[in-house]
């Protein structure tokens, strides 16, 4: 077993325990937490992909480096990965704010938004 | 000078211009997305961003009648090479007749739902910007931008940059109005999506770690030259399926959907159920019909198949139980994605049909759902509710909203001459033509589940009564009204379009004879048999749903309505139904529970996918 | 190679280690520091495996900007916090998904084992494409000449998640200053930092983009430096968070986006296609768009991190 596939493994466990933290954990900001480690697992599996494609260029001399393609996507994957967290969140803490709720269980569906009911919001939406 | 001539010639000029003619519908949103923070003010009587959008998406529309006419006329697909660098190197962008179509088709929901939002997006005349103006306008070309970039892209890593620039322009969109339910509706709408978004990555990984490309067209021509599929591609396939499914809303991974799509404001939840689901449907055909087609083991068409047939009966069924109707809309939806999964099991033998229905489902449903939804927009604005038992008299305050809906309602039931009753008599011929007549069962028992409960919404409309003596009415603007009455009509008179032109559906795919399959199921859909044969059960429906509605006692004068109302024999059977339908719905929409599915049909599919390979 | 292999070995069981606190531990704050740490292990298997750029990316963003980003949050959401163990799904339930979750990590790493050898690879391809785009880092190369689309899209994201973050505001709010970030007690030593620091981290910022042509970094790592140095001088108080509603900050969000699609643009008729560069020009066409770019995702990066507005009040005093 050579070191990559060390690593491939760990990504491996990383998406299998990220995947059970954002089933079962009910605090949204623990699934949160949770999609980064399946994120970052599902990178850690391309950067290995991306090292084990720079066999090719060892062989020809020119360097050690591993495949720049994968290396390129994981660095723009990252970028989004944060804007997704972001967004997250500002919805989160939001939502804490004004109903005092951090978890997503099934509560009563909402109500559509009608103009007479957002008269009644506290922050005096018009 | 010659009107005709002075905008025929550019537009033809524009269809010359081959594969670059794809950069305009790429760019175009893009653009406006990045001008629109600095638009603030009014213009032409109107906020000058919602005015500015209007423009785009009407070029935007001239784009996507260019690229279908290059299309249609050239016969096969346009392609452009970014850069000008070629895959695995480079992205490609590629418009095929699906393309087109989905271009077509988003450029004119999005510019219907342009028009409907001017009014309700609008600035007010003493502020320059409000936060809904420019939230609304910014992610409805974000969510623009999403669809044609993840209809013309040709690189699975482009597709998942597209995938994620839609879910955060439809996520807000969701929480617009700021109220503790809907953002909790977003949250969850994001936190799934991203879940989805993250499989799809982990299965275009597999696919770069086995072939060393991303582009659908190579990775097609290696997986065709392989003895046996590898781990890797099973797996991959099986994660980007699920993924997609998850942002699909597929029964029984539907949690997020109704309450975000039936909390948004009206023109969102138009966008929303019209297009951006089908954006991830899309990309499942391209796994299954592009990527590896050949791969489509029958168990896990199988599998596709059922859980299209169990969304059509479990969404239909719980709509029936909604008592507001934006909710009942989306249950709709849940139900509706069904029939696009039907393709699947069909397609082995009868590919032309299916893939030809499928695409009509896409187009009819979306122009059907995005008039429903705003139309509902209307009803709850000038109501001020959206209660289904108290939408009495509001025929006689919105005569032309209602008439939309209801002419939406006959495509989503499937009468003659809409586009639901193309989908479904291309589905059924396919389902009785290969065997699998239970599907057409599901089919025909969907189109009388949905006719319930729109006979149910209709009977409280025409026969309730006015639950408040002097309603607030006021009154929706003409443009609105029309607008939606022109979707309606849109899906209703889809069956009357010249079946040439469904042949745009086969370019860039072998084998297929759209235009020939319309023109049979066309044939005769108008003769007498077929119509009474097509009708009755109907009227039975009709007839059971309105034994069903609670009738209270007509109060005398214009006092409120009894508390309690007595049911009938039907309605006893409906509540019990219901009884045990609606815990079955909350239970499949917990998170954990919802989660399992999805972790159980990974691993079916996995297996279902490697028992062919 | 023994030692290499043990060390190698030591991070995975430590990183795996971290990432199980991570799910396990009960209070959000001391998971969100375990995440953080987490990061940083990362960050040096990143270096293990012979990608820089992704190193400095996964220390810079995924762990300095989405650990600050999600220590705020847990210090804000902790008194909501109790009654969230209380609804975890029932233990059937928890242990069925653990063993569905066992099983889809077993698939993963029988396919991991099973990938083919010798492994295909784009990285001569992008080796032999490297010298018309002028630059000599292959990663900068993929980004911004080969795949430039996907970086384009990719800085386009980031606006509607930005407008995703403001939607959240009360309306009244609508264009002020952002909210978010905590604005601790003034002190000596944080001001201190945020005097000295700054200086040097936009010298580093631009250095990790100018240098990032050739060598590893580039617009992403050097925007995120810039991003945390402004973020650093707001949090001491040295300065306020600009209004959002001011039209030389929304200048500044889409000006990097918009100088890369004009630039592009101008390809399809000075070098045949979009997104193309002109043969010779292409190293100083990347730069441009580099400086531009990393000056938008920097601000955008920062007032993600920043939070929605939060009126015109100071920020910090507690609504």
């Amino acid at each position: 077993m050579n070191d990559p596939t060390l690593f491939g493994l760990c990504g491996a466990a990383l998406v299998g325990l990220g995947l059970y933290g954002l089933l079962c954990q009910p605090g949204a900001l623990r699934k949160i937490l949770a999609f980064n480690l399946i994120g970052s697992g599902v990178f850690l599996l391309f950067g290995v992909i991306a090292l084990r494609g720079g066999g090719v260029l060892a062989a020809a001399g020119r360097g050690i480096d591993g495949d720049p393609v994968p290396q390129a996507l994981i660095i723009t994957g990252l970028v989004v990965a944060f804007a997704a967290t972001s967004i997250a969140v500002a919805l989160l803490l939001r939502l804490a704010e004004t109903s005092g709720r951090t978890t997503l269980e099934n509560e009563a569906p909402p109500a559509p938004s009608l103009p007479g009911e957002r008269a009644s919001r506290p922050d005096g939406e018009s | 000078m010659d009107l005709a001539a002075l905008l025929v010639t550019p537009f033809a000029r524009l269809t010359e211009l081959g594969g670059l003619l794809l950069v305009i519908p790429l760019m175009l949103p893009v653009v406006g997305l990045l001008l629109a923070p600095l638009l603030r003010g009014r213009w032409l009587g109107g906020g000058l961003l919602g005015r500015f959008t209007l423009l785009l998406l009407l070029l935007g529309l001239v784009a996507a009648l260019a690229v279908a006419t290059a299309v249609l006329t050239g016969d096969e697909a346009l392609k452009y090479y970014l850069g000008g660098w070629l895959p695995p190197l480079g992205v490609a962008l590629k418009a095929d007749g699906l393309s087109a179509i989905m271009l077509l088709l988003s450029a004119v929901v999005i510019l219907a739902v342009g028009v409907y939002a001017q009014r309700e997006f609008q600035v007010p005349p003493d502020a320059s910007e409000t936060r809904a103006s420019l939230v609304f306008w910014m992610l409805l070309m974000g969510v623009w931008a999403g669809l044609n970039a993840a209809f013309l892209g040709q690189d699975l890593f482009t597709l998942f940059v597209a995938l994620e620039l839609l879910t955060f322009s439809a996520v807000p969109l969701v929480a617009l109005d700021g109220r503790a339910e809907t953002l909790a509706a977003a949250l969850r709408y994001l936190l799934f999506a991203l879940l989805g978004s993250v499989l799809y990555l982990l299965g275009a990984v597999l696919f770069y770690g086995t072939y060393a490309t991303l582009d659908i067209t190579l990775l097609a021509e290696r997986i065709s030259g392989e003895p046996a599929l590898p781990p890797a591609v099973i797996a991959a396939a099986a994660l980007m399926t699920v993924g997609l499914l998850a942002k699909t809303a597929l029964f029984p991974l539907h949690l997020w959907l109704p309450p975000a799509h039936a909390g948004a404001p009206p023109p969102a939840s138009a966008i929303l159920s019209a297009l951006v689901v089908k954006a991830s449907f899309f990309l499942i055909l391209r796994l299954w019909f592009d990527v590896m087609p050949g791969a489509l083991t029958p168990m896990t068409a199988q599998i596709l198949g059922g859980l299209g047939a169990g969304a059509i009966l479990f969404g239909n069924l719980v709509a029936l139980r909604q008592a507001r109707l934006k909710l009942l809309i989306a249950y709709s939806t849940v139900a509706q994605i069904g029939y696009l999964f039907l393709i699947f099991p069909l397609a082995a033998r009868a590919e032309s049909a299916a893939l030809t229905g499928g695409m009509l489902q896409v187009v009819a449903h979306a122009l059907a759902k995005a008039a429903m939804f705003m139309a509902a927009g209307l009803i709850a604005k000038a109501l001020g509710h959206d209660r289904v038992r108290d939408l009495g008299g509001c025929v006689r305050v919105l005569p032309l909203t209602l008439l939309a809906f209801g002419l939406a309602g006959l495509s989503l039931i499937g009468l003659q001459p809409s586009g639901g009753y193309l989908t479904k008599t291309l589905l059924t011929a396919a389902a009785d033509g290969t065997g699998q007549g239970w599907l057409g069962l599901v089919i025909q028992v969907g189109g009388l589940l949905t006719a319930a409960y729109l006979f149910w919404v209709f009977g409280h409309v025409l026969f309730g009564v006015p639950s408040t003596p002097a309603m607030p009415i006021k009154p929706p603007g003409r443009a609105q009204e029309l607008v939606v009455l022109a979707l309606a009509l849109g899906a209703l008179l889809l069956g009357l379009v010249p079946p040439a032109l469904f042949d745009l559906v086969e370019v860039g795919r072998a084998g297929l004879e759209a235009s020939a399959a319309v023109a049979t199921a066309m044939a005769g859909a108008f003769g007498w048999s077929k119509l009474w044969g097509d009708v009755w059960p109907l009227l039975v429906v009709g007839l059971l749903v309105l034994g069903m509605l609670p009738w209270p006692d007509r109060p005398a004068g214009g006092s409120p309505r009894p508390a309690t109302t007595s049911l009938s024999v039907t309605g006893h059977w409906a509540a019990d139904l219901g009884t045990l339908l609606e815990p079955a719905d909350r239970g499949l929409r917990q998170w954990p529970v919802a989660g399992l599915s999805l972790l159980i049909l990974l691993l079916a599919l996995a297996a279902a996918i490697s028992t062919g390979a | 190679m023994t030692n290499a292999l043990i060390v190698d070995a030591a991070l995975a069981l430590l990183v795996l280690g971290l990432a199980l606190w991570v799910i396990a531990t009960r209070a959000a704050y001391r998971a969100v520091v375990g995440f953080v740490a987490y990061g940083l292990l990362m960050a040096i298997i990143w270096v293990r495996l012979a990608a820089v750029d992704v190193a400095m990316t996964e220390a810079a963003l995924g762990t300095g900007l989405t650990g600050l980003l999600l220590l705020g949050a847990a210090a804000r959401l902790a008194p909501y916090e109790t009654a969230e163990f209380d609804r975890r799904p029932g233990r059937g339930l928890r242990v069925l998904i653990g063993l569905l979750c066992a099983a889809v990590t077993l698939g993963l790493a029988a396919v991991v084992l099973l990938l083919p050898a010798p492994a295909p690879s784009l990285a001569s391809l992008v080796a032999d494409n490297l010298p018309p785009t002028g630059v000599g880092n292959p990663v900068t190369g993929v980004l911004l000449a080969h795949r430039a689309i996907d970086t384009l899209l990719e800085s386009v994201v980031l606006l509607p998640a930005l407008i995703g973050v403001w939607s959240v505001a009360a309306n009244p709010a609508w264009g002020g200053r952002p909210g978010s970030l905590p604005r601790p007690p003034a002190s000596s030593a944080l001001t201190l930092l945020a005097q000295v620091l700054p200086p040097f981290g936009i010298l580093v910022g631009i250095h990790l983009v100018w240098n990032g042509a050739d060598d590893p970094g580039g617009k992403f790592q050097g925007a995120t430096v810039l991003a945390a140095m402004w973020i650093l001088v707001l949090i001491a108080g040295l300065r306020e968070a600009p209004a959002l509603r001011e039209r030389r900050l929304r200048v500044l969000l889409v000006v990097g986006a918009l100088v890369f699609i004009g630039i592009g643009a101008s390809g399809i008729w000075l070098a045949g296609a979009f997104l193309a560069y002109p043969e010779g020009y292409a190293k100083p066409l990347i730069l441009a768009i580099e400086a531009v770019l990393t000056l938008s995702i920097a601000a955008t990066l920062g007032l993600l991190l920043a939070g929605p507005p939060a009126g015109d009040r100071p920020i910090g005093t507690t609504s």
